[in-house]
């Protein structure tokens, strides 16, 4: 089977790169989901888009399992290879296929990466808004199976609000045409449906990215604060000033140490938090919410405030920020990003939660998030080489995650649910709403060929696990695959 | 990344060196955007992460196959994903480890392996290759054009200053670009002159061994580096103040000798003094700045327009960044902008002689990229991509220090050519 399959894909006209042997295939074992691997039966690599939809009726018409890969920068494990099935690596497959600097469009294939996006629009006075702390190498495809956000999303919306179109394969190798170029459609909106379902319901191909011009003015500001809580606090009344920042974004002591290691920008050393602002548009309405969010700032108790000269002080900081999460590893020598969203009123509540749930459980935690959206980022220190710290770990992660849903938020705000918030869930959601998810992807993938067993859990799952909270790192059931 | 390395390499100094640096890893994908090979293949098998999985497994005991030993060998070592990585992880040092462990697993056929051994003889022996390149030179006109582009030009001026100076600095004379290029380091003897510093270079030292480092000849690389510790030491009790390398290349092995010599105890301490004492001519000379300004006090008539390439081993290797741009326009030269300046132009030691089809799409690239500002002339800082991205232009590409050199002649670059 699996080589007359591999006979099968390598057969295809243009054939692309097939593997089987397992010394190629493990690299491919994990994405940046690094706790959880899983070396897959067959890796193929396409370069054009003829070709996947012959992976996909291949693998339909034999029953085999098919898991695509952009990247691999995704941390919910969503890339995560299937045992028996194909991994569908899409990085080949990376052309400009139209650009539209007229229309504010560019057409792209899924492996483009995020960046390259902005780069093409670059001459033409555009930009593609998006941008994951990843976004150096993240891919399209993979932003768009995860709905992805980023820095600047409080301003100008997640993935599904910066694409027009995309063409998918869905679970029998169907080619599907979703969205449109003009602002509305008839019929259900099924880009927005694919957009976020995290492979489950097809495979994108190709995906018309809205562009935007680049605003005529943009200031960033950092402010150091004594505590986190003063920096939470801020946060709220900058929003409550009635501002949209195009990014506001916050960072703990560990964080800014670790970032400091990374790029020695020279942080204010004693700083609790900082924050870090961007507000952009015109000239001069970008000079009042600079001035009116420096006076915020300053009103609740910033010990600095710190406004980037250029746009070259600009980028560092922003580069320091989206390498935090990397450069965390110097911190501990494994660690664990926790993505959830809760109401920003909540932010300095859960913040002081987070602490002492950490503190109970004996781990270090850092926070780097996306304040401006209440989409928290906790990242749980361990080392993998000390027995039980992982799953220490990972049982905080579990408790932060409930955290959210209790204050009223949800348990990913960006990253997805891949295969490490499946649990979460089951919290989440009550079975009628399970059930209608599992309906929407029976109607794209009847047998559930795509990415199964990420994003959504079984109704038998949830019931296994039976509305569980993991007590003392004690998980219930531990015997039972989780996956 | 969690560890779990085998038995047989545990314990060795390679072993506890290879696991501090994976553990460090995140897996986090970063570096794939910057490494060129992975820009032209989209393999993750051909990007820094994927390399580093693919050393994990064998140093962990899994079986390896001349599959590893290719994906290992078509990267370049230009270290960009270390510039990249925010987590500190020393991939050229993993690198170093994880091909000489499976050269030693794999092995390699009797003909890669002459070719291999042949390379090395000719390269670095004077008479040969300096032979081969007289002969090349002279036979230019009867040669195909694609040969003949790659034999690279005679120019410049090979004549040292003869005034003796208190303060001294050693140079490296290197292999290769002794004799394709003398003048470079007659230039930095120059140009060092009229900045108050008298260069020597040490009859007895040789090439770096980067040239055996990459040619799977590692006993000779740290043979390369005990002769030259040798030869420079007597100089370097006499109070040379610094190592000068004109060739980055050269210069990341030199830095490195205090790292490849630490568990030879006859060299280890000298040679940690030898790489300290290590420095781009381009540091040199920017501690140098004052005087060089002087140098050019009352000179009005604007350099020509420039393009640099930064070789890998300056920026990613040595992190030296920026320095040359500033010297050179400081020095006047109006320098275009070169997009994707972080990419390998492909020459990469020997890699572009074992890796010709990947070697000459990132020549292409990086020609286009240098040429696309409309510059007089091209330079870099490294013979090797000197002499590499020369057989891609008709532009005149130079080291830098010659360019520096003559406009502090005030001579014209390429007028200056023999």
């Amino acid at each position: 089977m699996n080589h007359e399959l591999a006979r099968t894909l390598e057969a295809i006209q243009p054939p692309p790169v097939v593997m089987v042997d397992e010394e190629r295939l493990r690299p491919f074992e994990t994405d940046a989901f690094v706790s959880h691997r899983q070396v897959p039966m067959m890796a193929v690599l396409p370069d054009r888009e003829s070709q996947v939809g012959e992976i996909v009726s291949a693998c339909a018409a034999r029953g085999v399992p098919v898991v695509t890969r952009g990247a691999g920068t995704g941390i919910s494990g969503g890339a995560i290879p299937h045992a028996e099935g194909v991994l569908l690596v899409v990085t080949r497959m990376r052309a400009l296929l139209a650009l539209d600097p007229l229309g504010r469009t560019a057409t792209v294939e899924p492996g483009m990466r995020n960046l390259v996006v902005s780069e093409i629009a670059a001459p033409h006075g555009l930009f593609y808004a998006p941008d994951p702390s990843s976004q150096l190498v993240c891919s399209i495809g993979g932003n768009v199976a995860e709905n992805a956000g980023g820095v600047h999303c409080l301003k100008y919306g997640f993935t599904l609000h910066n694409i027009l179109a995309v063409v998918a394969y869905d679970g029998e190798g169907e080619r599907l045409e979703l969205g449109s170029l003009a602002l509305d459609a008839p019929g259900y909106d099924l880009m927005a449906l694919i957009t976020g379902s995290e492979g489950n319901l097809g495979v994108v191909t190709q995906v018309v990215v809205r562009l935007l011009p680049r605003p005529a003015a943009t200031e960033t500001l950092l402010a150091a604060f004594g505590s986190v809580r003063e920096a939470a606090e801020a946060v709220g009344e900058i929003l409550g000033a009635g501002l949209i920042p195009a990014a506001l974004e916050m960072m703990d002591r560990v964080v800014i140490e670790a970032c400091e290691r990374y790029m020695n920008l020279g942080f204010p050393k004693d700083a609790e938090a900082l924050l870090l602002a961007e507000v952009d548009g015109g000239v001069e309405e970008t000079r009042d919410a600079l001035a009116l969010v420096r006076s915020i700032l300053e009103r609740c108790g910033a010990t600095e405030v710190r406004v980037a000269r250029d746009d070259a002080e600009r980028a560092e900081l922003w580069r320091s920020r989206k390498g935090a999460f990397t450069a965390l590893a110097t911190v501990r020598p494994d660690y664990y990003t926790i993505d959830g969203t809760i109401p920003r009123r909540m932010l300095p509540h859960v913040l002081d939660q987070v602490y002492s749930l950490a503190k109970a459980e004996g781990l270090l935690v850092g926070n780097v998030f996306h304040a401006g959206d209440g989409n928290i980022h906790p990242c749980i220190f361990y080392d993998a080489s000390v027995p039980g710290e992982l799953e220490r770990g990972e049982a905080l992660g579990g408790r932060i995650l409930e955290l959210c849903i209790d204050v009223g938020g949800t348990i990913t705000g960006e990253h997805g649910v891949g295969i490490e918030k499946l649990r979460q869930m089951c919290k989440q959601f009550r079975p009628a709403e399970i059930a209608a998810f599992h309906d929407v992807k029976r109607a794209f993938d009847p047998a559930s060929i795509l990415n199964p067993g990420k994003a959504v859990p079984t109704l038998n799952r949830c019931s296994e696990w039976g509305g569980m909270h993991i007590r003392d790192g004690r998980v219930p059931r531990a015997d039972i695959p989780r996956f | 990344m969690e560890t779990n390395l085998a038995d047989w390499i545990r314990d060795t100094p390679e072993g506890i060196e290879a696991n501090s640096i994976l553990r460090k890893c995140v897996h986090c994908g970063f570096c794939l955007a910057t490494c060129p090979t992975y820009g032209l293949l989209g393999d993750e098998l051909d990007s820094p992460r994927g390399r580093i999985y693919l050393m994990k497994q064998m140093l962990e005991g899994a079986p390896v196959t001349e599959r590893t030993q290719l994906h290992l060998d078509r990267c370049l070592t230009c270290r960009a994903c270390e510039t990249t990585c925010p987590s500190g992880v020393q991939y050229g040092r993993l690198v170093d480890i994880g091909r000489e462990v499976v050269d030693r697993k794999v092995g390699r056929p009797p003909w890669e392996r002459l070719k291999r051994s042949l390379m090395r003889s000719f390269l670095l022996s004077p008479t040969l290759f300096g032979g081969a390149l007289a002969l090349g030179r002279a036979m230019r006109g009867m040669l195909p054009a694609s040969l003949a582009n790659r034999i690279p030009e005679r120019h410049g001026e090979a004549t040292w200053p003869s005034a003796q100076r208190t303060r001294r600095m050693v140079a490296l004379r290197g292999c290769v670009q002794a004799s394709i290029a003398p003048s470079i380091n007659a230039a930095t003897a120059r140009v060092l002159d009229r900045l108050g510093i008298q260069l020597v270079e040490a009859t007895e030292a040789g090439c770096c061994g980067a040239l055996s480092q990459h040619l799977d000849a590692h006993e000779a690389a740290l043979d390369a580096a005990r002769r030259n510790v040798d030869a420079w030491w007597p100089l370097v009790e006499a109070g040379a103040e610094a190592i000068v390398i004109t060739a980055s290349g050269c210069g990341t092995m030199v830095a490195d000798y205090g790292h490849l010599l630490r568990n030879d105890p006859a060299y280890a301490e000298r040679a940690a003094r030898i790489s300290s004492m290590a420095k781009d001519v381009s540091e040199v000379v920017a501690a140098e700045k004052s005087a060089l300004a002087n140098a050019f006090a009352g000179r009005k008539q604007r350099g020509e327009s420039l393009a640099f390439h930064s070789p890998c081993s300056l920026q990613h290797g040595l992190k030296v960044r920026g320095v040359v741009e500033s010297i050179l326009r400081d020095a006047g030269f109006t320098l275009t902008a070169v997009p994707d300046g972080h990419l390998c132009c492909g020459s990469a030691g020997t890699y572009s002689i074992l890796q010709p089809e990947l070697s000459g799409r990132l020549k292409a690239n990086k020609v286009a990229a240098l040429e696309s500002g409309g510059p007089e002339i091209i330079a870099t800082a490294n013979i090797g991509c000197l002499t590499h991205l020369q057989s891609g232009t008709r532009r005149p590409v130079r080291h830098w220090i010659e360019v520096l050199d003559a406009r502090l002649g005030q001579r014209a670059v390429v007028a200056a050519d023999t």
